[in-house]
């Protein structure tokens, strides 16, 4: 099991570095460089600087080598120190400022797979067990509804439907007078009642994805001599069902980590800037907008490195669920 | 003891009977492959509706100027946030004897007397007589040929008439509606056919050659799934110079998102390659003595060309729904552009949404009747995809 953790550790080294180069990619894309903003921030400050100056500014912050030695550069300040560089419109590193955020994109993530799993279980085994019936058509429609309708679509709607008819306001993750309060029951309460409409709204397409595929591998295992013989023995038919097919046709439940969490984080990313939640989201776009390419480099780098470990975290279950994974 | 005769036992016709004229080429033994997939598709009939709403709004998109009542870039100052207006077939006159007249009725405003902002209602006093293959605003068919017949408008020119509301410079969305299904349509496909280039030809060299080449593929693959997309797509939308314009911008965007995209493509191909490629045919190709750029092209692809068409079509509605998203945030495309992704644009906060729905519920209903569409051609094509399997 041990070997196994490290082989996948180890492949997920060359998609790491993918990654990060891609990330670095989108930070040198807009045209200046690093220097170039802190001499328009100076300029505004009425401070200026002799092209002698500026060229020696260049060679101190590493600017005037090469592209992959800038690059080596950055990734190494990150690994070593943390260092993800600094943010222009914040004035402040941005290590301050993507932490707390991106707890929140986690967080709110992991409730929505949790949802994901809640929902598509019950009903993609009701599906699989009663093919056909009214019951599985309407899900069915609701898969392919759910499937269809972008995120910041159904985000809009949602809050246009609950500010419509229910007189209340979903934008946010707290009501405006507990936003400055400590952490309290109230408030608590107060979060549970904003926090579903995101969690919905990016848990509804991977939902309705796991619904589908649930069923159709319930549907192949539900047909194999084994559940017959189950049933031959006379055990309670919820026995026979939960037992056995639907232990195994649990396998893309775990699998769905790795696909559904880049879904989620991607989702998130509209979805808050739609609702206006204090996740990675709205702040990302502010960054890119204002060109504060160092705040949105980090951003997508570490949305990239958590799908990535979801990945590794529903290959290691996986595989201890499933030993046939391992020994292969 | 029979005599041997040999003249009688050498073949002298060819192993396979030629098809003769009078053979019934119809009948389900002597099909095309295309045409027994045509037979598969056609009994999904889910599928084929959704191929007609497909290719509805694809002919929408073509004769947008036309079909558009009036130009989407006609504002009216004194009509802003107007609500729908219904097509009505009859009108009482004086005598009170109804007479067939299509119409829609006219607005009245009130404005609230706190806030001094202007409202408008639907006034079923006022009517105005619409009517089929009226003289409007002045265009140009494709950009070549002036004309000035909509499909659908008031009779009187000067009259306004807004099936589906107007926005806040008073614009028609209904017409706006029409021409931006023009862009947000054709992105799709333009985007679709760039990632299938990228896709098919990657996929194919991974999936034939194996090795190393197969490895960095594959590499490449994991690196660009394993982002989530979204961010991705932010982050080089949001690069592209402010300077640029409508029509650069309209490209790069559909790059961007077809760079994105070309990965699911890509599996599919090899996987497919990677079935076919130890086939006998394949196999009797190379023993011919053809070139692999001619196995690959000749005898490989021909035979995927089904299950590609199913992918590409199923990947199409990723690519409206990127550029949809990319537009609303305000780094896609950008007004004069009229794409459904602008439009949304315009719905961004709940006091707009909640005192001019309209401006939500059609652009996105029409992005989500796409999307689905798609969805049900491409889960039809899929199961047709390969008629031989039983």
């Amino acid at each position: 099991m041990l070997g196994y953790i490290i082989q996948r550790v180890f492949l997920m080294v060359p998609t790491m570095l993918g990654i990060s180069i891609i990330s670095f990619i989108i930070i040198q894309l807009p045209p200046g460089d690093y220097l170039t903003s802190v001499l328009a921030a100076m300029a505004d400050s009425d401070v200026t600087f002799t092209a002698d100056q500026i060229a020696r500014m260049r060679e101190n912050y590493g600017l005037d080598e090469p592209m992959y030695m800038q690059y080596i550069q950055w990734i190494w300040g990150i690994v070593s120190r943390g260092d993800f560089g600094y943010s222009f419109e914040w004035n402040r590193p941005v290590s301050e400022l993507i932490w707390e955020r991106m707890g929140a994109t986690l967080s709110i993530s992991f409730l929505s797979l949790l949802f994901v799993w809640a929902v598509s279980l019950p009903i993609g085994i009701y599906s699989a067990v009663r093919r056909h019936s009214i019951g599985d058509h309407i899900a069915t429609l609701f898969g392919f509804l759910g499937l269809a309708i972008p995120n910041f679509i159904l985000a809009l709607t949602l809050m246009y439907v609950s500010f419509r008819y229910f007189g209340q306001s979903v934008g946010g993750l707290y009501s405006p007078e507990f936003v400055e309060q400590a952490m309290s029951w109230p408030k608590f309460v107060d979060l549970l009642k904003h926090v579903w409409v995101p969690v919905v709204v990016i848990g509804t397409a991977g939902t309705a994805a796991l619904i589908r595929i649930l069923r159709a591998n319930l549907t192949d295992e539900l047909n194999k001599p084994y559940v017959l013989t189950a049933r031959a023995k006379g055990l309670p038919e919820h026995t026979v069902i939960l037992r056995y097919p639907v232990r195994i046709a649990l396998n893309p439940f775990v699998s769905a980590i790795g696909w559904v969490l880049p879904q989620l984080i991607s989702g998130i990313t509209i979805t808050a800037i739609v609702l206006n939640l204090p996740t990675a989201g709205p702040l990302l776009l502010r960054a890119l907008v204002a060109q504060d390419m160092y705040l949105a480099g980090s951003f997508i780098l570490l949305m990239g490195v958590l799908t990535l470990v979801g990945m590794l975290l529903s290959d290691i279950l996986l595989a201890l669920l499933d030993p046939r994974i391992r020994f292969h | 003891m029979s005599q041997i005769n040999p003249i009688n036992t050498v073949e002298d016709r060819p192993a396979i009977t030629l098809l003769s004229d009078d053979d019934n080429t119809g009948s389900l033994e002597v099909a095309s492959q295309w045409r027994l997939i045509w037979i598969k598709f056609r009994q999904n009939k889910v599928a084929l509706f959704a191929g007609v709403v497909v290719l509805l709004f694809y002919v929408v998109a073509v004769f947008a100027e036309f079909l558009a009542p009036t130009l989407p870039s006609k504002s009216q100052p004194r009509l802003t946030y107007a609500p729908p207006q219904s097509i009505g077939f009859f009108v009482e006159n004086e005598a009170g004897e109804r007479a067939i007249q299509l119409h829609v009725n006219g607005y009245g405003m009130t404005v609230d007397p706190e806030s001094l902002r202007r409202s408008f209602t639907v006034d079923k006093e006022v009517i105005i007589p619409v009517g089929f293959f009226v003289k409007g605003e002045p265009y140009e068919l494709w950009g070549l040929i002036p004309m000035e017949r909509h499909l659908i408008g008031p009779l009187n020119p000067k009259d306004s008439m807004n099936l589906l509301g107007t926005d806040k410079l008073g614009r028609d969305v209904l017409s706006r509606m029409i021409y931006g299904a023009r862009v947000s349509m054709s992105i799709g496909l333009i985007g679709v056919f760039s990632s299938l280039l990228i896709g098919t030809v990657l996929g194919a060299l991974s999936g034939y050659f194996g090795g190393w080449v197969d490895l960095a593929v594959q590499r490449l693959i994991e690196v660009i799934s394993a982002m989530p997309t979204i961010p991705l797509w932010l982050g080089f939308a949001a690069a592209i110079p402010l300077t640029w314009s409508p029509l650069q911008v309209y490209f790069i965007i559909t790059l961007i998102v077809s760079l994105l995209a070309w990965t699911g493509l890509a599996r599919e191909v090899r996987g497919r390659f990677l079935s076919l490629r130890h086939e006998d045919f394949v196999t009797a190709a190379k023993l011919d003595g053809c070139t692999t750029k001619r196995v690959i092209f000749r005898h490989i692809l021909p035979s995927l060309t089904s299950h590609i068409l199913a992918v590409v079509t199923l990947a199409i509605p990723t690519m409206i729904v990127a550029e949809t998203a990319l537009s609303f945030l305000g780094i896609g495309l950008k007004a004069p552009v009229v794409s459904w992704g602008v439009l949304l644009q315009d719905a961004q906060n709940i006091r707009t949404i909640s005192s001019a729905p309209w401006l939500l519920v059609w652009p996105a209903g029409a992005v989500v009747v796409v999307v689905l569409a798609f969805n049900f051609l491409g889960d039809g094509l899929r199961d047709a995809a390969d008629p031989y399997e039983h």
